[in-house]
């Protein structure tokens, strides 16, 4: 299909300032045993093509299903209408914009590997994990799945650019409810956030197998435990906590989009100004953050990005202070300030837009039990549950699955229900200790929401235990 | 579309074997989106996508597939045979399903709404003849949406309609903003100049020095929006059979220990009057109306086939809610900002999520044009805070009044797929409503 859709391009491209075209070709298979039942078998091939054309200054895109020769006539027109409609009446002079000619090729990890196991040895690996879970008639509901989707995507540009890249995606999961009265309890694997690209050694050795029984004890252990204290505390966050956190109070407010209002009908806005951009004290001295789309294991990793500009690593955040925004090609030329290749769409028939790919926390110094030692009073947490926060991304409150007290240095008991809020501006600032590579996760998610209209999008989070102090915690009612 | 989506049943009808059935469902548009910042346009576009999910069963075994389509029937006949093949290859390997429950009444349905739209560019010409005077943002998504089911006992139903949503706020300050809405299936020049004209209006609200308040409970009134994303939040698995029964419903405890909520409350899935298909995608007929609070008490849920197999009940579509609706209440509009009093005037909510679901306890943002207000006057904008309170006590003893007109607010979501959601709700005032940061 590749070869036939590359000819046709070819041979359409209108004489116009500049034409891309970005094919999607995309099949994905979710398997899911619940109460050890197999849930609907569910497969899906998603097919399909934007055009991106550039003329006169204005912009406009067409997105089609139909990939035949009349379906591409059609969307390269359409997209040309917008692109002339827009013209001189834009946001920018798209024309001006230099858009790269970008050529090569990108695969993730072990792609040509061939499948290491059948449908039905999921299937059957599913079922017997399931199986562990059902401790007593406190556990409630459980559920294991494996997620993989193949998405090959083929970009071409008019002036002869050509990207190749095929990425294989795995996302295990694992969920377990315990309930007593009007207390439910639920702990998952990852919280969902182990998301990876690869092949399905991430299932069979990435620790989902095997994860259940304990999974279980500890939902029954949350609702036997305590309710976390409240109070203004040191803050231990786990890697599946800090992922969220990553998210939402350090990428979004980066994103040069928000920052240049498109999203404020919707996402919002950011905290952050254009002028912050080279002295501002994001967090404390011990905060480096990087977008690094070369991890090659990491959920959003990448070469290139949808409007083909080349990939690398990039401090966004070094010793505190910050660097760069989170922005592509169109948006830098547009605010004027150099960002990172983070221009990139949920699939073929939405846009691209500045996103996150993967932005990680670069790992300290510290082992875990020596933050653990550094802590008078505090709380360790993990596994994300609960996320809200302002349109700014400023004021933020979030909730985890699991707790456990610290005191006096040493780890406590279980607390349920932890919570913490805090304000963004201030909060990385009381960052005061950064565990070492042996405490760093790497993790993801593949429902990053936003844009008009919408899209939900994949992205990577690699980090390691994090501690903060002066951080106001609660716990529930009950 | 009809045409051809009732051909390619037809024919699949005549590639099954045996004792095979099948089921499908068509999810289909032709989209504009025009998305603006400042005034002018930032990203213009078209969307034209088919997709079809095509279930095969064969006893109490089946297996699922979704695929795009082209929209031309000899392709697309030859795409769903390899599909049907790959499916009827899968079915051995799997088990028989407990849960399986398929529509075998036949209920053919059909509803069509012509379009009565004008071409796109000009909607988008008299936006920006308002718009480009203001810091305006936003979107504009219009056009063709499609939704059909069909099976192999000969059930056919079809849901056509041709829509605009223009979803948009009006930008004073860095976060000061006026959000309005204007959807429908006509569009209307002079109303939405009238929309328009009304939103610069309130703008000047904006103008004033914003006020930062104290954490603490305040009285409060939630505009219909507001209130919308309040109960959405009990669309989260709230209402849903399968959530009751597993205990990871945030309504729990009104089931299993007859909590109830004001009884001004009364909520219910109205499908008759909504804007989504009345069939789901298993080809089930949706009931006209599910009440389910009344006057504040859990009398029914949202039941999934799935779940109504696991349970041995009768299923009335979903586990979640399309068509929301709460009956007016009896404060006329006029008096709003009297009976408010003093307090906070929210417009939009954001960002919300349960902070203990046990307690249907959320938390969330303000946003937008969100005002204080003092003896019944709006005195200032209100910088955004955060609440965390239960909705068992907002919407329990501390609703004081709903408004006795109702807006109905259409779905602007358009994750994959344009929303064919909608909610009709009034505004509501309520007592000791708590903000903590």
């Amino acid at each position: 299909m590749f070869d036939s859709i590359r000819a046709l391009f070819q041979r359409l491209s209108p004489a116009v300032d500049f034409c891309s075209l970005r094919l999607l070709d995309e099949s994905s298979e979710q398997i899911t045993v619940r109460q050890n039942v197999l849930q609907p078998l569910s497969t899906s091939v998603d097919r399909g093509a934007m055009v991106t054309v550039i003329h006169q200054g204005g912009y406009g895109y067409a997105a089609t299903s139909d990939l035949s020769e009349s379906g591409l006539r059609q969307a390269i027109k359409q997209a040309q209408a917008w692109a002339e409609a827009s013209a001189g009446r834009a946001v920018t002079d798209y024309s001006r914009i230099a858009l790269p000619r970008a050529t090569g090729r990108y695969q993730s990890p072990n792609l040509s590997q061939p499948a290491q196991l059948s449908r039905k040895e999921i299937i059957d690996l599913l079922q017997a994990e399931s199986a562990t879970c059902h401790l007593d008639g406190r556990i409630v509901d459980w559920e294991a799945s494996l997620w993989t989707i193949a998405s090959d995507q083929l970009y071409l540009t008019a002036d002869g650019g050509e990207v190749l890249q095929q990425f294989r995606y795995v996302m295990p999961n694992l969920a377990v409810t315990a309930n007593a009265g009007a207390d439910t309890q639920t702990r998952s694997f990852g919280g969902r956030g182990v998301c990876l690209q690869g092949d399905l050694s991430i299932f069979t050795h990435g620790g989902l197998l095997g994860s259940g029984q304990r999974l279980a004890e500890e939902a029954l252990e949350l609702l036997a435990a305590p309710n976390c204290p409240t109070g203004t505390m040191d803050l231990l966050l786990m890697p599946s906590q800090m992922m969220l956190q990553i998210h939402e109070s350090i990428g979004h407010p980066l994103e040069l989009d928000r920052i240049l209002g498109d999203e404020r009908n919707f996402a919002g806005t950011s905290f952050v100004s254009l002028d912050m951009f080279g002295h501002y004290q994001y967090g404390s001295e011990l905060l480096n953050v990087s977008f690094d789309p070369t991890r090659p294991e990491q959920f959003a990793s990448y070469q290139w990005d949808d409007d083909g500009s080349p990939a690398e690593k990039q401090f966004v955040i070094r010793n505190g202070l910050l660097e760069r925004p989170l922005g592509g090609a169109i948006s830098q030329a547009r605010a004027g300030i150099e960002g990172v290749a983070a221009s990139r769409a949920s699939s073929w028939n939405r846009p691209p837009l500045d996103r996150m790919a993967n932005l990680n926390i670069e790992p300290g110094s510290s082992a875990l039990h020596d933050m653990i030692k550094s802590v008078e009073r505090g709380v360790l947490m993990e596994t994300n549950t609960s996320w809200s926060i302002d349109d700014s991304r400023n004021k933020f409150q979030f909730g985890c699955e699991y707790g456990r007290l610290i005191e006096n240095g040493e780890l406590k008991g279980v607390v349920k229900n932890p919570n913490y809020r805090g304000i963004s501006a201030t909060f990385w600032r009381n960052l005061k200790d950064v565990g070492d590579a042996s405490t760093l996760e790497v993790m993801g998610t593949p429902f990053c929401g936003k844009a008009e209209p919408s899209q939900v999008i994949r992205v990577g989070h690699a980090s390691p235990a994090c501690l903060f102090e002066q951080v106001d915690v609660f716990g529930a009612e009950i | 579309m009809k045409t051809y989506f009732y051909a390619l049943a037809d024919a699949l009808q005549h590639q099954l074997k045996n004792d095979e059935q099948f089921t499908c469902w068509l999810a289909a548009e032709d989209s504009d989106f025009v998305r603006f910042n400042r005034g002018a346009i930032r990203q213009p576009g078209h969307v034209h996508q088919i997709y079809l999910s095509l279930k095969l069963i064969n006893g109490l075994r089946h297996a699922n597939s979704s695929t795009t389509l082209s929209g031309h029937l000899q392709t697309d006949h030859t795409a769903l045979d390899k599909i049907l093949a790959d499916l009827r290859s899968q079915l051995p390997d799997l088990p028989e399903d407990p849960h399986l429950l398929i529509s075998t009444g036949v209920n053919s349905t059909e509803h069509i709404v012509a379009s009565r739209l004008p071409a796109t560019d000009v909607i988008v010409n008299d936006i920006l003849a308002l718009a480009n005077a203001y810091d305006f943002v936003g979107i504009l998504a219009a056009g063709a949406l499609y939704r059909g089911f069909a099976n192999s006992y000969g059930q056919r139903n079809w849901h056509e309609t041709s829509n605009f949503n223009l979803d948009w706020s009006l930008y004073q300050t860095r976060d000061k903003a006026v959000k309005t809405a204007y959807a429908g299936f006509d569009w209307d020049s002079t109303a939405f100049r009238e929309k328009f004209h009304a939103a610069t209006a309130q703008l000047e609200n904006l103008k004033r020095e914003p006020v930062t308040i104290k954490p603490g409970a305040y009285r409060a009134y939630l505009t219909p929006t507001a209130l919308g994303e309040i109960i959405s939040m009990l669309n989260w698995d709230g209402f849903s059979e399968k959530s009751l029964r597993t205990k990871q419903s945030s309504l729990r405890r009104m089931r299993d220990e007859g909590l109830e909520l004001s009884a001004k409350l009364n909520l219910s899935e109205n499908t008759a009057q909504g804007l989504a298909p009345g069939f789901q995608s298993e080809g089930f007929i949706k009931p006209e109306r599910i009440t389910l609070l009344d006057h504040g008490r859990l009398v029914n849920s949202m039941i999934a086939p799935r779940t109504a197999k696991e349970y041995d009940l009768t299923t009335n579509g979903s586990e979640t809610l399309a068509s929301l609706d709460i009956a007016a209440g009896e404060l006329p509009l006029s008096q709003i900002l009297a009976e408010l009093g003093t307090g906070i005037y929210i417009s939009n909510l954001w960002y919300l999520n349960f902070s203990d679901r046990a307690n249907c306890r959320v938390t969330g943002m303000t946003r937008f044009a969100t005002f204080w207000v003092e003896n019944g006057v709006i005195k200032a904008p209100l910088n955004v805070m955060r609440f965390d309170d239960s909705l068992f006590r907002i919407l329990g003893e501390n609703l004081l009044a709903l408004t006795n007109e109702r807006e109905l607010l259409i779905d602007n979501d358009s994750y994959g797929e344009r929303s064919t959601h909608s909610a009709r709700l009034p505004g509501a005032l309520v007592k000791d409503f708590t903000f903590v940061l």
